[in-house]
């Protein structure tokens, strides 16, 4: 499991010299469930992409394990992005088989019951509903055996029933693998449902406002009584928060 | 004919075959650094307009009527055409597949075979079907200008004795290969490329 220490000032946009990340500064324990709320714009997916070294992030503070590294090129990463992002030339087992370095079908094939996709192996993405194909991402993302895994918005594009069995699913693999998690969303319940902790960013360019532990008991229910009395309570405060007039824990 | 139609078709194979690997690899450079494309691009440009004939008289006048001449004219008229649509390929390869590649950490040759290369398949059968087409036609010419065999060179004879049906009969021999290299090569290679794309949901 990795512990890490995040602090990253005045981060620019690849493309132009406008701030996106003004100061964030976080750490995640190992094993955490870290999830990250913030309006759009305010450079989530900017942060996850310098977690994972798709964009530069060698001018800011990434402390791994209290170690400095460079784009996490020495540990296990699973991304979960918006899109599947699947290669629709490869079929399902293939695609999973792509980011192994020795694939074992067994495990492969083990790995798609539990996302419930048993006998779909030959399929090509294109022969699969949306919900279906992000299953098979985030058993792609899980087959490495991820010490850390990142998702941008992983369901925001799914219909409520589907998202809800993705997010129990994610649950039971989280659970499972034991993986630090941070999750960027804009969905307050579903950061309920999943996180231990959340952090609420500002608008662009952005810094932590605001941060709070999520200390219902787990396993949680999505739209349990303790779980909507969380949110309202949040709700509440979350103008308050995007206004900045409450201080940064 | 036979005999003819077997040293056209080796002169086509052999620049055909030269034509498309350079052609690719120059396409793929140009496609993805731009600074290399910057420096290329006008001499890119320039190579494309050179008419075919021009290329074909001066091989043959700075090499010699050999057969390393011919072919070399024909791939100089061929590479060009190849470099544009492999480029334009791979301009617009998808980067969120790439990241993809990126994150989990795929090796070079993963990246580039799997990842990579697959993206532009469509562009290369496209101009591998240009390419064999325009071949021929220039094949031929450089057979008529300076070769003593061939297709192009038996056309040539045939035109001088005003023989219209040996002129026919060649061309819908070499309809027919054209037909059996569609139907036994490029097919059975469109199936391969599209497998996945070209599915609908179950």
């Amino acid at each position: 499991m990795i512990e890490l220490d995040i602090a990253i000032k005045n981060k620019c946009y690849a493309n132009n010299s406008s701030v996106v990340l003004k100061e964030v500064e976080f750490n995640v324990e190992p094993g955490e469930f870290i999830a990250i709320i913030g309006p759009s714009g305010s450079g989530k997916t900017t942060l996850l992409n310098m977690l994972s070294g798709l964009e530069d992030s060698t001018a800011q503070t990434i402390l791994c394990n209290k170690k400095p590294i460079d784009g996490f090129k020495e540990i296990q990463l699973g991304y979960i992005f918006q899109q599947p992002r699947l290669m629709p030339w490869l079929t399902v087992q293939e695609n999973i088989q792509l980011v192994l370095a020795n694939p074992e079908e067994i495990k492969i094939k083990q790995l798609l019951a539990q996302v419930g996709l048993a006998g779909k192996e030959d399929y090509y993405p294109k022969q699969l509903s949306g919900g279906m194909q992000k299953r098979v991402a985030i058993a792609r993302a899980f087959a490495v055996n991820p010490e850390l895994i990142l998702l941008d918005e992983p369901f925001n594009s799914l219909d409520a029933p589907t998202a809800t069995k993705l997010r129990q699913l994610l649950v039971e693999l989280c659970k499972i693998r034991k993986s630090t998690v941070i999750l960027v969303t804009h969905d307050l319940s579903e950061a309920i449902y999943l996180a231990d902790r959340i952090i609420f960013m500002s608008d662009s360019p952005s810094s932590i406002i605001h941060q709070c532990n999520v200390d219902l008991p787990k396993p949680r229910i999505e739209s349990g009584c303790d779980e909507l009395a969380w949110q309202a309570k949040l709700i509440q405060q979350y103008p308050n928060i995007l206004s900045g007039s409450l201080l940064p824990i | 004919m036979i005999v003819n139609l077997t040293v056209t078709l080796t002169r086509v194979l052999i620049s055909f075959t030269i034509a498309m690997i350079l052609g690719v690899i120059i396409g793929i450079l140009m496609g993805t650094s731009k600074r290399l494309n910057q420096l290329s691009d006008t001499l890119l440009i320039i190579v494309l307009n050179i008419p075919a004939l021009v290329t074909i008289l001066l091989c043959y006048i700075w090499f010699g009527l050999v057969e390393s001449a011919a072919i070399m004219a024909v791939v100089i008229n061929k590479v060009p055409t190849v470099v544009v649509m492999i480029r334009e390929g791979a301009r617009v390869v998808d980067e969120d597949l790439l990241s993809v590649a990126k994150v989990y950490k795929l090796s070079w040759s993963k990246t580039f075979f799997r990842v990579f290369l697959p993206q532009l398949y469509p562009y290369i059968m496209a101009s591998a079907r240009a390419g064999l087409s325009l071949i021929w036609k220039i094949v031929l010419v450089v057979e008529l200008l300076g070769r003593s065999d061939g297709v192009g060179f038996a056309l040539n004879t045939l035109f001088q004795f005003f023989d219209i049906a040996g002129i026919l009969a060649y061309t819908f021999a070499f309809i027919s290969i054209v037909l059996v290299i569609e139907n036994l090569i490029f097919r059975p290679l469109d199936t391969l490329i599209a497998r996945g794309i070209h599915h609908d949901r179950t």
